[in-house]
């Protein structure tokens, strides 16, 4: 019973971080393009618009749920609900960290270890298709046809090179599991250097990362390859005709599927939770230093204010980051809050990756993409497959 | 009991299996004909697992591992074929293609 | 525990099954046999066949059928039309499937009259080291000729659908 309390708890608590997140990964996204494109971004809604999820929640929910009467009402109301369902079932085998005890009772910071974690994650994203397949052809308009099989076709084929990418770094971990691919990419070469997937021997995996990193671009339907619900080209492809919170619905599944893959790539090939250098070199405070320094930078641009506005928010923010400095300074949540301050981290600039490359690149044409799939990234994933094989085989 | 009796699992694949045969009898869309094949196929997958439970081997896995591929092939080259009827004929129900029916 | 979950999955594969087969429009069949495949998973899992259950989700419903429901969405001819049915048929048809069901349910269980039952966490054997290691050295010689088999069907699939070149 203990254990089915703990579960539950656990649940929640990742449940409500990562609904959060997923909010405010759009007010990011939102701030990040808007500086690259040389203008401010939301900022009128709460401070530093730091409440625009908010008003963006608020304005889903009120809108007029409107079902047309020429959809297939079944599958109209199945889609949304099977893609955000299968976007968010794949955080419950991500590893945040490492082992800890509440109350006497000895956990991890993971919500499941499966013995064939990788396998479900794969398994739940192929269904998660179904969710983009169903409403192009439930919406009965040839617009959203078109975008749900142009999607779906993308998806499944970009499927192949994620696959092949996956299973090279699985042939040096020699596991499927989620918690053992991280432990064994735990101690350091030559003292400083982490033995993280991308940098193991006898192969370091960087192609098979930068396959992962392109192949999960396409999955998740981002740019530069997001044609299929690009807006000047296909009205609004597969979700033209959803409203309210369907439309929020497939929203919040794409970016749950960014931060599904983004932990993904951290688990697999960037260590998880693991520190870059060793703790005798003094990576506990790392965290610390660079709350410090946010804070500090924080301080200094609400003492010389741009606008008027920023003398009473930058300071309040930069009180913030001090606080979240001294509360890694404390000894006794440091083994909670490190390994998820680096899993954080590593994840936090994939995305940050994913965002410049949206507010970076054009998109590509739908023939070029699929012939991109086809004709390179799957040759060069078996090649890179090939040889890792070739040289654990060689060399162990 | 805790336990699900081995039989219960040999009727369910039973039942699918007459299922997966009546479909492929009685309807007349190929597409849902070769979707009876698939359903057929699936149920004596559900057969090989649970003899490998009660043999304790593990080679009833793999001849389900080797069903699931050769379906995967056959479903592949059935829908091409599909695609030419229909390409050809414009209709899907079987039927309408018996012009080697005298 | 066991029992209960059995039950309701086995019920959802039923219903599906026969919705798979009643169904007059193709799209609704391959729904119907998303969820067959999807609850066979589960069985799968409470067999130990773990990694069988998660080739099924991956193979089965995440690719076979989503080529299907391409297919039927291409194709888009619509949905069966009923023609012509003998009133013997529909008055006999259910009440006989059910009694040679039921027989069927009879005979079997009367074959194995001390079987072992299932409980889940009984089987250890499934997991993927297991298969891997029967599939690449007992088995070695069927896995490559499955391989030669998958790319015929893929040669045979791309000549079969391509245009007709003039």
């Amino acid at each position: 019973m203990n254990f089915f309390l703990l579960s539950l708890i656990k649940a929640a608590v990742v449940a409500f971080v990562l609904l959060t997140t997923l909010a405010y990964l759009q007010w990011v996204e939102r701030k990040v393009i808007a500086h690259i494109q040389v203008r401010m971004g939301p900022s009128r809604v709460g401070p530093h618009g730091l409440m625009q999820p908010l008003a963006d929640v608020i304005k889903l929910i009120t809108k007029e749920d409107l079902i047309p009467p020429y959809v297939n009402k079944f599958l109209y109301l199945a889609a949304p609900f099977l893609a955000i369902t299968m976007a968010l079932l794949s955080i419950s085998v991500i590893p945040f960290g490492g082992g800890f005890s509440v109350f006497g009772d000895n956990t991890w910071m993971q919500l499941t270890d499966l013995n064939i974690g990788i396998l479900f994650v794969l398994a739940v994203s192929s269904v998660g298709v179904y969710g983009i397949a169903l409403a192009g052809w439930a919406s009965n308009n040839k617009y959203s046809l078109l975008g749900g099989l142009r999607s779906s076709a993308q998806m499944i084929s970009y499927e192949l090179p994620l696959s092949l990418a996956i299973a090279a770094p699985l042939l040096l971990a020699n596991t499927l599991s989620l918690r053992q691919l991280v432990t064994g990419q735990s101690g350091y070469y030559l003292g400083f250097i982490p033995r993280w997937n991308i940098f193991q021997g006898p192969m370091p995996q960087i192609f098979s990362f930068i396959i992962f990193l392109i192949a999960a671009f396409a999955e998740t339907n981002r740019i530069p390859f997001d044609l299929p619900e690009a807006e000047n080209e296909l009205v609004a492809g597969y979700h033209t005709e959803y409203s309210s919170m369907k439309f929020a619905a497939f929203f919040m599944a794409e970016y749950a599927n960014m931060v599904t893959v983004c932990s993904m790539t951290t688990t697999l090939f960037l260590g998880g939770w693991l520190p870059l250098w060793p703790e005798s070199l003094g990576s506990s405070y790392l965290p610390s230093l660079v709350f410090l320094g946010a804070g500090a930078v924080a301080l200094y641009h609400g003492l010389n204010p741009v606008r008027p506005r920023d003398r009473l928010t930058l300071p309040v923010v930069a009180a913030v980051f001090f606080l979240l400095a001294a509360i890694f300074l404390i000894p006794a949540g440091h083994a909670v809050l490190a390994p998820l301050f680096w899993f954080a981290a590593k994840t936090g600039t994939l995305l940050f990756v994913f965002i410049w490359v949206r507010g970076t690149l054009p998109r590509f044409r739908y023939d070029q993409l699929m012939g991109f799939a086809w004709k390179f990234l799957f040759p060069v994933a078996v090649v890179n497959l090939l040889v890792t094989g070739l040289m654990v085989a060689v060399f162990s | 009991m805790t336990g699900v009796p081995l039989s219960w699992y040999l009727i369910l694949s039973a039942v699918l299996f007459a299922l997966g045969v009546a479909g492929f009898l009685f309807r007349r869309n190929i597409i849902t004909v070769f979707m009876s094949i698939e359903l057929m196929l699936n149920a004596v997958n559900l057969s090989f697992i649970t003899f490998s439970y009660q043999l304790r081997q593990v080679n009833g896995h793999i001849y389900s591992f080797f069903v699931m591929v050769v379906a995967a092939a056959e479903a592949a080259v059935g829908l091409a074929i599909i695609l030419t009827v229909f390409r050809n004929r414009s209709t899907l129900n079987i039927d309408d293609v018996s012009s080697l029916k005298n | 525990m066991d029992v209960l979950l059995f039950l309701i999955f086995a019920a959802i594969a039923v219903v599906c099954g026969v919705n798979v087969v009643v169904q007059s429009h193709p799209i609704s069949s391959a729904v119907s046999l998303i969820g067959v495949m999807g609850s066979l998973a589960v069985l799968y899992l409470l067999l130990g066949a773990e990694f069988i259950a998660a080739a099924q989700v991956i193979v089965y419903a995440g690719a076979i059928m989503v080529l299907f429901i391409f297919v039927i969405m291409l194709l888009n001819a619509g949905g069966e039309t009923r023609r012509g049915r003998s009133f013997l048929a529909q008055l006999l048809g259910v009440p006989l499937l059910i009694a040679f069901l039921g027989l069927m349910a009879y005979f079997v269980q009367q074959l194995f009259p001390g079987a072992p039952v299932v409980h889940f966490g009984a089987f250890q054997g499934g997991t993927a080291q297991a298969v891997g290691r029967a599939l690449f050295t007992q088995f070695l010689l069927p896995f490559e000729v499955v391989s030669v088999l998958i790319l015929i069907a893929i040669l045979g699939a791309v000549v079969l659908a391509q245009k007709e070149m003039d």
